[in-house]
Formats: C-alpha cells, sequence, structure tokens
C-alpha cells in the first residue's frame, strides 16, 4: 500500500516536471529541425535534386504560388521545402558530431588535468588558451584551401570550436570534486584512478557537459551554416541550410523565397536550442544564471 | 602590472607561433608544391632544380623554420591568382577596408548595446527590458549572412535608400556593419544589464542614494563604472566574432577587404595568399586582445596595483 503510494506520487512529480518543460522551443526543434532530418525521405513533397525546367521560380502559397511548392522553387524548379526538409539531416549530423568530438576531446582532457595536476594540467590549459584565442574561421579557412571543404572539415572546425570550453568547464569541477570526501574514501578503498575518475568523478560533472553541450547547439549549427554559405562547407549539391541560402543571394530583389526561408529555418532552429539551452541550465545548474 | 602586461604578450606571441606552426603543417597536408606550382609536362631536371631552390629536400623542422623567417618578414610568396602581387603586400592592401568595417560595427555594438543594458538594467520588469530581451534572443539566433541579404532587400531594393554591394562612399559601409553588429549588440546588450543588475544593488551605491547622489549619476558613474568590467571581458570575443562576420558579410556585399579576399584566394587554390591572410588576421586579433588587456588596466584598479 505504502508502495503504491509512493508510486502514485512520483508519476505526480514526472508530471509536474514534464508540465515545467518549455514546450514551444521542443516543438519548433522537433517540427522545423529534429523530424526533417529523421524522415526527410517520407515527408518531402517533391526530390530536392532533380531540376524541373517547367516549374521554374514558382513563387510561395499566398503569393501567387500553388500549395504543390508551399515555399516555392528556386530557378532549376526544385522545391525549396523539400530542399530544407533533406538539408536538416546534414545540418544534424554536422552539429551533433561536431559537439560530440568537442565534449568527448574536452571532458577527457579536462578530467585528467584536473586530476592529476601537474604537467599535463599545464599543457592542457595552455592548449586552451590558444584553442579559445583562435577563432574558428581562421581553422576552417585553412582546412578548406589544404585539403578541401567536406564533412570531415566541417565536423573537425566544430569539434576544434568547442573542445575547449568544455575542457576549461570540467577541469574547473573536477579541482573542487578532488579534495571532496567520497573521492578520499575511494582511494582508501583502493580504487584505481581511472575507476574514480570514470565512474565517481565523471557522474558529478555530467550536468554541466549537458548543459553546455546543449548551449553548444545553436553556435555548431550557425559556425555549419556560416562555412557553407561561404563553399567551404559540406560541398554541392547537399542542401545544407547555409548553401541554401547562398544560392538565393543574387536574386533577392525578384525571387526573395529563395534566401529567406532557409535562413528562416535556421533562425527557428537557433533560437529554439538556445531557449531550450538557457532552460536547461537553470533547472540544472543554479549558480551559472545570467551569465 | 608590467608583469602582467608581459605575460600576456608573451602568450599573444606563442599563440602566434602556434598559429604559424598549424599553417605550415596545413601547406603539407595540402600536398606536394610541386604538383601545384609546376606544369605537368615538367622535366626532371625542372623538377629537382625546383626541389632545390624551395627547400623541399631539407628536414620538415627546417622548413618550418625557413617558413617562420619568410613569415617574420611578411614574405609569403608571390600570389598564384593575381599573378605578380606580393602576397602579404596584397592583403595588407586590403586591410584599411576590413578595419573600416569592423571599426564602424563596433562603434554601433557599443553605442547602441550600453544605453540598451543599461537601460533595461534599470528598468528592469519594464518594456524596455521585455524589448530588450526579445531583441536579443532573435538577435543571437540569426544568422549573419541571412540578416545582410534582407536588409538589402529592404533598404536597397524595395526603399532605395542604400547601396546593395560594394565599396565607396560611407553609405556603403552602413548596411554591412550593421549587418556585422546585429549579434554583438544582442549579446553586449545582455551582459551589460546582468551586470548592472548585480551593480546595482551593491553597498555603495545604496549609500551614494542616501547621500543625495542624483540618479543620473549613481547609474551612469558610479554603477556602469563597475559594471563595465563585465563587458570588457567580452571584448575579446567581439573582436573575434567581428572577424568571422567579417569574412562572411565581405562576401555578402561584395566588400573588398581581407575576407572577400579569403574566400575568393580558397576557390582559386591561391595558397600564399591564404597563408597571408590567416596570419594578418591572427595578428589583427592578437593586437585587440592586447587592447582589451590594456583596457583592463584602466578600468579595473585591482589590475592596476596588483
Amino acid at each position: 500500500m505504502a508502495e503504491l503510494h509512493l508510486q502514485s506520487h512520483r508519476l505526480q512529480n514526472l508530471w509536474q516536471k514534464a508540465r515545467e518543460l518549455p514546450l514551444l522551443p521542443i516543438g519548433v526543434l522537433l517540427i522545423v529541425f529534429i523530424i526533417p532530418a529523421l524522415f526527410a525521405e517520407v515527408i518531402a513533397p517533391h526530390d530536392p535534386y532533380v531540376p524541373n525546367l517547367r516549374a521554374r521560380l514558382q513563387p510561395p502559397v499566398f503569393f501567387g504560388g500553388t500549395w504543390d511548392y508551399m515555399l516555392g522553387t528556386d530557378r532549376l524548379g526544385r522545391d525549396i521545402l523539400s530542399r530544407i526538409l533533406h538539408g536538416a539531416w546534414y545540418v544534424l549530423a554536422v552539429s551533433m558530431i561536431g559537439i560530440a568530438v568537442g565534449v568527448v576531446v574536452g571532458t577527457t582532457l579536462g578530467l585528467i588535468a584536473g586530476y592529476a595536476r601537474g604537467w599535463f594540467d599545464g599543457l592542457v590549459m595552455r592548449l586552451v588558451d590558444i584553442s579559445l584565442a583562435l577563432p574558428a574561421m581562421l581553422l576552417a579557412l585553412a582546412l578548406a584551401a589544404a585539403i578541401g571543404a567536406s564533412f570531415l572539415s566541417v565536423v573537425i572546425v566544430v569539434g576544434f570550436a568547442l573542445w575547449a570550453y568544455f575542457a576549461r568547464q570540467v577541469r574547473a569541477e573536477v579541482l573542487l570534486l578532488r579534495n571532496s570526501d567520497f573521492v578520499a574514501r575511494s582511494q582508501v578503498a583502493g580504487a584505481s584512478h581511472l575507476r574514480i575518475l570514470f565512474r565517481h568523478i565523471l557522474p558529478n560533472v555530467m550536468n554541466t557537459i549537458v548543459v553546455l553541450a546543449t548551449l553548444q547547439v545553436g553556435i555548431a549549427i550557425m559556425l555549419d551554416a556560416s562555412l557553407s554559405f561561404l563553399g567551404i562547407g559540406i560541398p554541392r549539391p547537399t542542401p545544407t541550410w547555409g548553401l541554401l541560402v547562398s544560392d538565393g543571394r543574387d536574386f533577392i530583389a525578384t525571387d526573395w523565397w529563395i534566401s529567406f526561408f532557409p535562413g528562416l529555418a535556421i533562425l527557428l532552429t537557433v533560437m529554439a536550442a538556445n531557449m531550450l539551452g538557457d532552460w536547461l541550465r537553470e533547472q540544472l545548474d543554479p549558480r551559472q544564471r545570467q551569465i | 602590472m608590467l608583469k602582467y602586461l608581459s605575460r600576456r604578450i608573451a602568450s599573444s606571441l606563442f599563440a602566434l607561433l602556434v598559429i604559424t606552426f598549424i599553417v605550415f603543417l596545413l601547406t603539407q597536408l595540402s600536398g606536394s608544391p610541386v604538383d601545384a606550382l609546376l606544369p605537368d609536362d615538367a622535366t626532371q631536371e625542372q623538377i629537382d632544380s625546383f626541389i632545390r631552390e624551395w627547400g623541399l629536400d631539407k628536414p620538415l623542422w627546417q622548413q618550418y623554420l625557413t617558413f617562420l623567417g619568410n613569415a617574420a618578414q611578411g614574405d609569403f610568396g608571390t600570389s598564384l591568382k593575381w599573378p605578380g602581387q606580393d602576397a602579404m603586400g596584397f592583403v595588407l592592401d586590403r586591410m584599411p577596408a576590413t578595419l573600416e568595417l569592423g571599426g564602424l560595427a563596433i562603434l554601433m555594438s557599443v553605442v547602441i548595446a550600453l544605453p540598451l543594458g543599461v537601460a533595461a538594467a534599470v528598468y528592469k520588469g519594464g518594456s524596455i527590458d521585455n524589448g530588450a530581451q526579445i531583441f536579443a534572443l532573435v538577435g543571437q539566433s540569426m544568422p549573419s549572412f541571412w540578416l545582410g541579404i534582407i536588409l538589402i532587400w529592404v533598404f536597397s531594393v524595395w526603399l532605395g535608400w542604400l547601396p546593395t554591394s560594394g565599396m565607396g562612399s560611407f553609405s556603403h559601409a552602413i548596411l554591412p556593419a550593421i549587418a556585422i553588429a546585429w549579434f554583438q549588440i544582442s549579446a553586449l546588450a545582455r551582459l551589460t544589464r546582468s551586470a548592472m543588475l548585480e551593480v546595482l544593488d551593491v553597498e555603495y551605491i545604496k549609500l551614494a542614494r542616501v547621500k543625495g547622489v542624483s540618479e543620473w549619476s549613481v547609474v551612469w558613474k558610479h554603477a556602469l563604472r563597475n559594471a563595465a568590467v563585465v563587458p570588457l571581458t567580452y571584448f575579446g570575443i567581439l573582436a573575434a566574432s567581428i572577424l568571422t562576420g567579417s569574412v562572411v558579410i565581405e562576401t555578402v556585399f561584395s566588400w573588398p577587404g581581407m575576407g572577400w579576399v579569403a574566400i575568393e584566394a580558397i576557390r582559386g587554390r591561391d595558397f600564399p595568399v591564404v597563408q597571408a591572410v590567416i596570419i594578418a588576421y591572427a595578428v589583427i586579433y592578437m593586437i585587440s586582445n592586447l587592447v582589451v588587456d590594456l583596457l583592463y588596466v584602466v578600468v579595473d584598479p585591482r589590475v592596476r596595483h596588483g
């Protein structure tokens, strides 16, 4: 009986938590970004790559167009909506893998640096300083010139732009944790350093990592979009969102929809990700509010 | 204070060294210059003399030192895309255009964001505050290149007030500067607001009020001076994003600055110019960071005497 009561109480708690979820940003992220990324094949009304010269430069619906091409078509008659939907997958893949690279590299180095101290700590912190002092755009330019732009080069740039933030933050937290009782006790109990780091300390810095990673989603998407706009991102014909904006750049005076809608997709996605990140930070890490 | 400054300068120089190393390594990755610079039907003799002339037969570290020595003298070779042009000279020619745009963008950011952030903090919860919050949320999520295109659409095509692209009169610089500054205004206003909110709550502000100092002077003299340290820390980041912004925005507006050169050079696989642009950007960036460090000294007495 008591157990049942406890369970219903827990359910109630969960329900309350769910009601506090920021539904607006989550909804926007799902509709504009995640569902298109995963199910573009199914929901896109047209092929994003095949030109259809009979349907060239159709304006969007409500602006003289038809529902068949809801957001209009480009100069080759390709449906803008379908191109945005298909592009979402690449935007998602680049930003997620880039952030994952940043998280893994940054967290590992930050953990070891904070725990081991000594020369390794010094080295890592120097690298963090340099990395933070190097605008990611410079690396992107150099990489594009040296090995050519590709999926890989964009992921490297995103990972490079982000890892130092994770390393710095994780190291700072480890410095506080390594002197705490539970670390000393596991040392006495004979736990190996690896075990202490990954089983005892890592779970305690997980919140920070999650918050930071969510806040970086917007930065990663923006970086990817800028690179593909400049033509140093994932190469054509992949319809990444930045490339779609750049496609319509010279025709803004007459065919504004070619650039407008892909840019709107970037704006909505980044804004929703930022709102979600701010919300998470307040939930998980009240100390860092308003930074 | 001298110790603080010399440490900052040393670390900037070290970072520059690392950048030259990365640029050098990437040159190696890009394939042999023999393939890039010599015609396909070059004889073995030509190839050999080319290798000797460029020092390609020496060990890697020696090649790096040669590269570094040349770089220190500003010698990055001649451009491949713009024949006969000295790579660094060509980049330096374009530098004033970029600095003009970046300077205007910084000026706009400060002139708009500081008062906005202060007003939002003073009238916390009021309509200015709410408006500023929404502006910041949208501004920080908007891709600058898209904003630039929209600005051209509205102000050049529709209203016909300002030129669409290129460089010339002051009016050419307005739209690109707004496109670069927009994000910075959002970020800077948000930072200023939170810093001011913190300071306005402190004892010496209350004391100043009790003493009968005018509200104007409390906010702008006592509070802002102490709150200014926080937005200042942002200035280092500001320099970086304006640099990034200039690459993107110069492309949108065909503004013939360093960013435009960088993109054109990459398209033409003009490696000497790409190297020169990257190093030039890095130097500008390091210098602006040093200026921020100096400003700290001016604003924060703890650094000055520490």
